[in-house]
């Protein structure tokens, strides 16, 4: 397996379709094969050893990811967000690699480990005017992309995705060629993301047309949706957000065509999901969860559970809004609690995960335990359904005397504040009780702040007297990657500190 | 035939990759079997297994223990020991990518 099929069958079924569009450039299934071609020729007589990516998101991103794939190289997109100090370690780590993007950078910051850099526009007049890889043999096996985890904790990991992980995924939840030719989706996460990877998959797999936002803003987004009458999108929930607050501030947005949103890879607020659903009736709304670790999405709360969670009286049904659906059928899913015993629905443990498509596997190790099981490292439980609710990151209970506090309990009851616009609960140290609750909030501006106390009275009215933060603390902003990923780390720095 | 492998017509350009194979398990096409690579000659294709088959669909036997994805369409039908195999009836999910 190798899946450069993706694109092959799409060529096979519609060569001349357009299958991608950035900044009013169209390539065809077949041009963007021919590229890839051509691309995998340049990178297989480089001798590198990994294939990287260190630009926004382009045509370029898609060349590579397939042009690696026919070279039987491991594509490593990088985030060129990073510190320059972070992102020499990373380079390091892949040397010596075929780099495609800032090569004035990576030059500065790994000047001797032996990459071959390619500018974007370099990359692209090669890939399109230069011999291709003969395609007599079939594409290697093995590992087909690498990317280093967020290290929202700890120092950032290289998970591997083999071809047979992504392509079990694809085959397991897209349709082959299901999409109508005036079907196009809206693609803004960025290249470096387990979603910009499986946004290019599945989108050519489904044969529908790739719009791909370079970097996102939302004016930018509802501009391109609306000229290129978009018909599919998938965001982050931050990026939601803010589209929302342009629209409900009155920018022009035509999303007439918009059919279907997905989103994921972070916490939704049930309250801007609720917005989401008044201001576009006729958009179905889908919330995916997944990892970078199982090749994308393993649970799906889809349209219809939308529709009929919100507008259920019966409270549990309302609740599965703010999950993320059930596990897909290709998957299976468990609690499981810290002896790694399963757990009966309801209960609170640690979410593991097994199927084709799950890796576990890290370049150092493989995290799967004898079974196949993958510990996701993420908090949560099933309700009576198997609908999934997500609970935060396992590394981020906080233990206060033995008893384990989810931080997503207390965060709840300090938004309900009026004046509270964020709230992010950490483990602070405790002489007493080994770890203890301290708080960041972010007050609504216009708000006045409340008093500390006030705080502490709102969390014992609503829960146990141990989720009483010890510690409040009160910021301008709190700390998110570009993802909108909250660094727990950085806060609970600030208590140390 | 296992997961993954691939499989060409010998008498048309349909192609399979096997999702879900049995290990003893043969496949034919168009009346022929299927080789792994195919031949400097097409064989005549057998007018009783020439409906055709379509690019990215999925073909099980009776008891779905065999699982093909068709990754390029021909001529010829597929079938194990004379048993036409049946397209799979997709179950969509919503997009969520």
């Amino acid at each position: 397996m190798n899946i450069s099929l993706v694109l092959q069958m799409a060529v096979e079924a519609e060569p001349e379709r357009i299958g991608l569009v950035c900044e009013g450039r169209r390539w065809s299934y077949l041009a963007l094969m021919q590229a890839a071609r051509a691309a995998a020729a340049d990178i297989s007589s480089s001798g590198c050893s990994h294939v990287a990516l260190l630009d926004e998101s382009s045509e370029a991103a898609a060349i590579a990811l397939f042009g690696a794939a026919l070279a039987g190289v491991a594509y490593v997109p990088l985030n060129y967000r990073l510190a320059d100090p972070d992102l020499a370690s990373l380079l390091s780590r892949i040397a010596p690699a075929y780099i495609v993007g800032d090569a004035q950078r990576i030059e500065r910051l790994s000047p001797d480990l032996g990459h071959r850099t390619r500018e974007r526009s370099a990359f692209l007049v090669h890939a399109t005017t230069s011999e291709s890889l003969a395609s007599a043999d079939e594409p290697a096996e093995g590992i087909a992309v690498q990317l280093f985890t967020s290290g929202t904790t700890a120092a950032p990991k290289a998970a591997l995705l083999r071809h047979a992980n992504l392509l079990s995924y694809i085959l397991g939840t897209v349709e082959f060629g299901a999409a109508a030719e005036q079907e196009a989706v809206l693609v803004s996460v960025p290249p470096y993301h387990i979603a910009g990877i499986a946004a290019l998959l599945s989108s050519i797999y489904a044969m529908r047309r790739i719009v791909l936002l370079p970097a996102f803003d939302p004016d930018d987004w509802l501009r391109l949706a609306a000229t290129e009458h978009a018909t599919h999108a998938f965001l982050v929930p931050t990026m939601l957000g803010r589209v929302i607050t342009r629209v409900d501030a009155g920018a022009s947005a035509d999303l007439s065509a918009m059919r279907a949103v997905a989103y994921g890879g972070g916490r939704m607020p049930t309250e801007l999901i609720e917005r989401a659903l008044e201001l576009f009736p006729k958009t179905d709304f889908t919330n995916a969860y997944g990892l970078t670790e199982t090749s994308s999405t393993i649970a799906l709360l889809g349209p219809e559970e939308h529709r009929a969670a919100r507008s259920s009286s019966d409270p549990q049904a309302r609740a599965r809004l703010g999950s993320v659906g059930r596990p897909l059928p290709t998957v299976q899913v468990e609690i499981r609690d810290e002896e790694g015993r399963p757990l009966p629905a309801g209960e609170r443990g640690e979410i593991y995960v097994r199927g084709d498509q799950v890796s576990g596997e890290y370049r150092e190790r493989s995290a799967l335990d004898a079974a196949g099981w993958f510990p996701t490292r993420d908090a949560g439980w099933l309700d009576a359904q198997g609908y999934l609710f997500l609970a935060g990151r396992t590394d981020d209970v906080i233990v206060r005397g033995g008893e384990n506090i989810s931080p997503g309990e207390i965060e709840d009851v300090l938004l309900a504040h009026p004046a509270i616009a964020e709230a992010a609960a950490v483990a602070v140290p405790s002489a007493e009780w080994g770890e203890a609750v301290g708080v960041a909030v972010v007050i609504r501006p216009g708000s006045a702040a409340p008093e500390e106390e006030q705080l502490r009275a709102l969390v014992r009215s609503r829960l146990r007297s141990s989720r009483v933060p010890e510690r409040i603390a009160f910021l301008d902003a709190l700390p998110y990657n570009e993802m909108g990923k909250l660094l727990r780390r950085e806060i609970r720095a600030l208590f140390k500190g | 035939m296992k997961p993954g492998s691939k499989l060409k017509s010998a008498v048309c350009d349909t192609e399979v990759m096997v999702i879900r194979g049995g290990a003893d398990a043969v496949v034919e096409c168009g009346g022929s079997l299927m080789v792994e690579q195919a031949p400097a000659e097409r064989r005549p294709i057998d007018p009783a297994f020439a409906q055709g088959t379509r690019i990215g669909k999925r073909y099980v036997d009776a008891d779905g223990k065999i699982e093909l994805l068709c990754v390029k369409a021909g001529q010829g039908s597929l079938a194990i020991a004379g048993v036409a195999l049946q397209i799979k009836d997709a179950k969509p999910l919503p997009s969520s990518d």
